[in-house]
């Protein structure tokens, strides 16, 4: 098992800092800190797909010397998966910060318990 | 290569570049090009479904044609083109039947932004139909749940924004796991595409050692999308987020975001795991004792609010139950009724979210029952259509709530397994009942007379434009509900494409 763990080190790194991310996310109370849980779990799935798309030896599949070989080169789609996820991750961290702004003006606080209990003393609106 | 195999592709950039396209305009022209540019996409689904019904086969569109292990799919059989197409008239139901709202709930120069949010989310929606790749999927998951909370916080009141902070964390924590689900699944098989990714697992599932890793993977993402859609225990952001929104984002979100989610999840059990392989996995059983409980909690929760508008987002999260509980019976028969209900309460849900705000109108502006008493009176033929409504949610006959009701016990009769049985016939009863409860009480309600000193404010006339949607709704349910044999049998032919 720790042998395991041992050799596929990255990947147990990728796997600790996705639940680091992944509880900070949906436990703590700060916004802007939920927002850095998230940047965090994402960046525990990059970790995993890099390092596994990652062959010791190997090279990036751009053909030179005429090397046709397959096993000279690395799959390229992990990569392209890794670069995807992070636009993606960007977009969705840019909203976020936004509508954090908007709730930080009206309330003038990130704890979102406090939001929330502000909110219940707003008036009803319909 | 016929010319209608490039339609589903000409449907996702046709909803892209309108929602371009809507930043330019005014609001009123947004809004009138919105409404052909989706009768264009009816007309586009039709005539796919019309394709594959009349070949009997589906088909691939390759993109860049890079053929198979390689390059990006599209794929298109009955049941997603039947699903597009239902999921586009909604649309063009709930955006022509809730813009007088829209133009009320939001500041003018900023009607055109909601327009084009709308659209991008209409490409969502399609490419979430017809893609044929798992990481397509997770990318347009993310846009799909970008614009669902810019469709919420264009009304700008307070809740709205913190109800769309809620929703948005919910929705990114389901987003993770999906992620992570794909990737390790991807990194055990090597593909992305639905068709060879399941032909490797079938592979893989004979080896000794691959049961964990596969159950793991499918159970992260089935998560995923089971949060994000609002399976219980998941489900207390729905009546703020479906409760405060300007009604048009309303029933877009409850009868069609969080469907979008659920049907990516049964093509993935179909197209990728495989129903035979899902069959001897445990979470099947895992969803159908929470889509159990979400059906009676989401309704307790529903009998104990004042607010019309959050006892339906309630019983949204029963429905969901409703639909999670099929999956979880599994088989042909089980997926056939979640699908069926999915089609069922999407129609009945975006009717029940765009009378109410009718009928808070001639009420004072609220939603509380206290308020809304004899508001079915003033204002006739909204309480016309929510009685409609909630009959079908409760299932009488004739309605489609019903048919699918029907579907889903014999789903558990075919099982074979007396558990099931008991489980699925318990919760029918007790689900029905309790649904039948709040609905009727709110039903007597808007009908009884107006307590003494109250202000009467009748709408004796509405411009039929308000009532065409409506009408549209109605009949669908009632197609669903008469002819549910027909219905049922296209899902069937669909889910037979799917295997």
């Amino acid at each position: 098992m720790i042998e395991t763990l041992a050799i596929n080190y990255e990947e147990a790194a990728a796997i600790i800092l996705f639940g680091i991310g992944f509880t900070m996310l949906l436990f703590h109370r700060n916004l802007i800190k939920k927002l850095i849980g998230m940047n965090i779990m994402d960046t525990g799935v990059f970790l995993f797909l890099a390092s596994m798309g990652y062959i010791e030896g190997r090279k990036a599949p751009i053909i030179v010397n005429g090397v046709q070989d397959t096993a000279a080169y690395i799959n390229p789609v992990p990569a392209g998966l890794v670069l995807t996820g992070i636009v993606v991750s960007v977009s969705v961290t840019a909203i976020s910060l936004s509508l954090t702004a908007i709730l930080y003006r009206r309330y003038r606080t990130l704890d979102l318990d406090e939001i929330y209990e502000l909110s219940r003393h707003q008036t009803e609106d319909r | 290569m016929d010319f209608i195999t490039n339609i589903p592709l000409f449907t996702i950039v046709l909803s892209l570049f309108s929602g371009a396209l809507c930043f330019l305009l005014s609001g009123k022209t947004a809004r009138k090009y919105t409404l052909i540019y989706e009768g264009i996409l009816t007309l586009a689904c039709a005539a796919v479904l019309w394709y594959t019904v009349r070949t009997g086969s589906a088909f691939t569109y390759v993109m860049g044609e890079f053929p198979a292990p390689w390059g990006n799919e599209i794929r298109a059989g009955i049941l997603e083109a039947g699903t597009a197409l239902f999921f586009i008239v909604i649309m063009l139901c709930s955006v022509s039947g809730g813009y007088r709202f829209i133009e009320t709930d939001l500041d003018e120069s900023k009607t055109n932004l909601y327009y084009a949010l709308l659209n991008l989310m209409t490409a969502a929606l399609m490419a979430l139909v017809w893609t044929n790749d798992i990481f397509t999927g997770y990318v347009f998951l993310e846009i799909l749940t970008l614009t669902s909370v810019g469709v919420l916080i264009v009304r700008e009141i307070g809740r709205t924004t913190l109800a769309a902070m809620r929703y948005l964390i919910l929705n990114l924590v389901g987003s993770g796991l999906y992620l992570l689900g794909v990737v390790l699944l991807y990194d055990v098989t090597g593909h992305l595409l639905m068709v060879p990714m399941k032909e490797t697992i079938a592979q893989l599932w004979e080896l000794p050692g691959y049961h964990p890793i596969l159950i793991l993977a499918t159970g992260i993402l089935t998560i995923g999308l089971a949060i994000k859609s609002g399976l219980f225990p998941f489900h207390f952001w729905m009546p703020d987020t479906y409760g405060y929104a300007t009604p048009a984002s309303g029933s877009v979100l409850s009868s069609l975001v969080s469907k979008a989610y659920i049907f990516l999840l049964i093509k993935i059990y179909y197209r990728v795991i495989g129903t035979q392989i899902f069959a001897q996995m445990p979470i099947g059983r895992i969803l159908l004792v929470l889509g159990i409980c979400g059906m009676v909690a989401g309704s307790l929760q529903a009998m104990r609010t004042n607010n019309a508008n959050r006892m339906i987002a309630y019983s949204s999260a029963a429905q969901i139950g409703y639909i999670y509980m099929g999956i979880g019976v599994g088989g042909g028969p089980g997926f056939l009724a979640a699908l069926f209900h999915i089609y069922a309460h999407s129609a009945t849900k975006s009717m029940l979210f765009l009378t109410t705000p009718r009928l808070a109108e001639v009420s004072g502006g609220s939603l509380k029952f206290r308020e809304l008493q004899g508001s079915g009176l003033r204002d006739r033929d909204a309480g016309l259509f929510f009685m409609i409504g909630a009959f079908s949610m409760i299932g009488i006959p004739v309605f489609a709530g019903f048919s699918s009701k029907i579907l889903f016990g014999l789903a558990a009769v075919d099982s074979g397994s007396s558990i099931k049985l008991i489980a699925v016939m318990l919760a029918l009863a007790v689900s029905s009942l309790l649904n039948a409860i709040y609905f009727i009480r709110t039903v007597i309600r808007i009908y009884s007379a107006p307590e003494e000193g109250k202000k009467t404010k009748v709408r004796a006339h509405h411009r039929p434009g308000y009532n065409i949607p409506m009408l549209v709704l109605t009949a669908i349910n009632l197609f669903l509900g008469l002819f549910s044999w027909m219905a049922a049998e296209l899902v069937q032919r669909g889910l037979m494409m799917f295997g």
